[in-house]
C-alpha cells in the first residue's frame, strides 16, 4: 500500500523528530531560525497571526520568495498550499520543496476534497484535530501529521485538546478486541488497515508533531509531554520581543522537556511573548477547515 | 554492554529499537548528567547536524564526547552522525563530508550495496544524505561506495555511514558495530 517514495518521505519526518520547525517570512529570519537550532523552516509570506489580522483570501507564497529561503539555509524548507489545491502543490513540487503543508492556515481551495497526496513525489504534512482526521490524511498520502491547534493565536489550548484527544483515541483503539476494530473504523471514518495498525502499534504510522499556538519553551515542553514528537512554532517566535533567544530556548526545551530546572532557566528573560488572542475572541476558527 | 544514544534531536529511538532487538542495553543522552553514566559505546543518530552540533555545544557535551571518542570509545554515526564525526565538527574522524550531497528530499533514495566486512545486499536508505568527499588519512578505511561516492567508512573505533541502517530491518551494520564494542571491552578487561 505504501510505495517506496512514501517510505522515504515518512523517514524524512523521522529525522525531524525531537526538533522545532519555525515559520519564517524572509531569508534573514530563516538564517536566524537555522542558527537558533530549527530542524526545518516553513517559508510563508505572512505568519498566521498576520494572516488572521489581514483577513481576505490567503494563498500559497510567491515561489521566488520560497526559493530565496531555500538558498539561505541548509536545513529542509517546507511551504504551505491551500487544502485541495492540486496546482499549488504541483508548483511547490516543481521548485523541489522538502515538505508541503496542505494547510488550514490558508483559505481552503476545496470544501470537500483534500489533495490525493499519493500522486506526488514530495512529502506532505497535514493538520488533524482528532484520530479520524489524522488517519484520513494518512490514507490520502500524508507522511507526517501535526495537530491543528488554533494558528496565529499564541494560545496553546487547542493544540493541547487535539493532542490529548488523539492520544486518548489511540489508547482506546489499543485496548479493543480484534472484532471491535471494524466498527471503530466505521466510526472514525478511516480505513480499517490504518485502524488496525494503530491498534497493533499504539501510535500513528507516521510522525506526529504539535502545532498551533505554541509561544513559550513551557508550551513546547507541555506538548512533548503530551506525546508530540516535535513542535511547529509559527507566529510565536517572530512576533515576540527577542526571536533569536526565544527560538533557541524553545529548541532546548524540546530536547530536555522533562527537566523542569533547565526549563526554568530557559524561560528567563525572553522578553515579550506574542500578545495572543483567545479562541473566544476570534471570528475565524482555522481548525474547522478541512475535516 | 551498555550503549549511549545521543538523543538531542533526530531518529535516536530507531537506533535504540535495533539495539534492543540485539539484546543490547541502551540509554539516552540529553544532557551532561546522562553522559556521565558508564558506557561501552556511543551512537550518533540521523537528524539535522546543525541542530545537533548547536545543542552539543550549548549543553557542554561537545568536548566530553570528543575526548571520549579520541580516548577509544567505540562510536557509530549515521547521516547527521557521520557529519558530526567529520572534519570541522567533532573532527575525530579523518573525513571531509559534503552535506545534502544528493540535493533536497526529491533526491532521497533507497538501494542495496556491499559493505566491506559486513556483506552483500545491505539495504541502504539515504535521506537528504551526505557522502564522504575525501578520506584525509590512511588510518581511515572505505567500507562502501555507491555510484562512486564513499558512503561508509571506519577508522579504528569509529564507524560512519551516510545511510540509515536503523530504518531497515537488516541488523548487520549494528552487529558489526557491536563487534567493535566487544573488541574494545576485551582490551580494557
Amino acid at each position: 500500500m505504501v510505495n517506496e517514495r512514501q517510505d522515504l518521505n515518512r523517514q524524512l519526518a523521522q529525522m525531524l523528530k525531537g526538533g522545532v520547525i519555525m515559520d519564517v517570512t524572509t531569508p534573514e529570519q530563516a538564517r536566524i531560525a537555522e542558527e537558533a537550532g530549527a530542524c526545518a523552516v516553513m517559508a510563508l509570506e505572512r505568519i498566521p497571526a498576520d494572516i488572521r489580522a489581514a483577513g481576505g483570501v490567503s494563498r500559497m507564497s510567491d515561489p521566488k520568495m520560497i526559493r530565496g529561503i531555500q538558498e539561505a539555509v541548509s536545513i529542509p524548507v517546507m511551504a504551505k498550499c491551500r487544502i485541495g489545491h492540486i496546482a499549488e502543490a504541483q508548483i511547490l513540487q516543481a521548485i523541489e520543496i522538502d515538505y508541503i503543508d496542505e494547510s488550514e492556515v490558508l483559505s481552503p481551495a476545496d470544501n470537500i476534497y483534500h489533495i490525493d497526496k499519493t500522486k506526488f513525489d514530495v512529502p506532505f504534512v497535514c493538520g488533524a484535530k482528532n484520530l479520524g482526521e489524522a488517519l484520513r490524511r494518512i490514507a490520502e498520502g500524508a507522511t507526517m501529521i501535526r495537530t491543528k491547534g488554533e494558528p496565529g493565536t499564541g494560545d496553546v489550548v487547542q493544540a493541547v485538546s487535539h493532542m490529548r484527544l488523539m492520544q486518548s483515541e489511540i489508547r482506546r483503539l489499543v485496548s479493543m478486541s480484534d472484532d471491535e476494530l471494524f466498527e471503530a473504523a466505521k466510526q472514525l471514518q478511516a480505513p480499517y488497515e490504518l485502524v488496525r495498525f494503530v491498534h497493533e502499534n499504539g501510535k500513528l504510522p507516521v510522525v506526529n508533531f504539535a502545532a498551533g499556538g505554541v509561544a513559550t519553551p513551557a508550551d513546547a515542553a507541555l506538548m512533548m509531554q503530551l506525546g508530540a514528537e516535535g513542535v511547529f512554532v509559527g507566529s510565536g517566535i517572530f512576533k515576540s520581543g527577542n526571536p533569536r533567544k526565544r527560538a533557541a530556548a524553545i529548541v532546548q526545551a524540546v530536547t530536555n522537556y522533562q527537566d523542569a530546572k533547565l526549563l526554568a532557566e530557559l524561560s528567563e528573560d525572553l522578553g515579550e511573548a506574542m500578545v495572543g488572542i483567545n479562541e473566544q475572541e476570534i471570528e475565524l476558527l482555522m481548525a474547522e477547515r478541512g475535516k | 554492554m551498555r550503549i549511549a544514544v545521543l538523543a538531542l534531536q533526530g531518529a535516536f529511538n530507531e537506533h535504540e529499537q535495533v539495539l534492543q532487538r540485539l539484546g543490547v542495553e541502551t540509554f539516552e543522552v540529553r544532557q551532561l548528567s546522562d553522559w556521565q553514566q558508564p558506557k561501552d559505546g556511543l551512537i550518533l543518530p540521523g537528524g539535522e547536524s546543525t541542530v545537533q552540533m548547536r545543542l552539543l555545544s550549548q549543553l557542554g557535551l561537545l568536548e566530553p564526547v570528543r575526548e571520549a571518542i579520541l580516548g577509544g570509545l567505540p562510536v557509530f554515526g549515521t547521516c547527521a552522525g557521520m557529519i558530526l564525526l567529520s572534519e570541522g565538527r567533532l573532527g575525530t574522524m579523518d573525513i571531509r563530508v559534503r552535506r545534502n550531497a544528493y540535493g533536497r528530499q526529491l533526491g532521497s533514495f533507497h538501494t542495496e550495496g556491499q559493505v566491506e566486512g559486513t556483506g552483500n545486499h545491505v539495504p541502504m536508505t539515504f535521506i537528504r544524505a551526505p557522502y564522504i568527499e575525501e578520506i584525509l588519512s590512511p588510518r581511515c578505511q572505505v567500507l562502501a561506495e555507491v555510484d562512486g561516492h564513499i558512503v561508509a567508512a571506519q577508522q579504528g573505533n569509529q564507524l560512519a555511514t551516510s545511510f540509515h541502517p536503523e530504518l531497515d530491518q537488516d541488523l548487520r551494520i549494528h552487529q558489526h558495530f557491536m563487534q567493535m564494542v566487544s573488541a574494545v571491552s576485551r582490551l580494557v578487561a
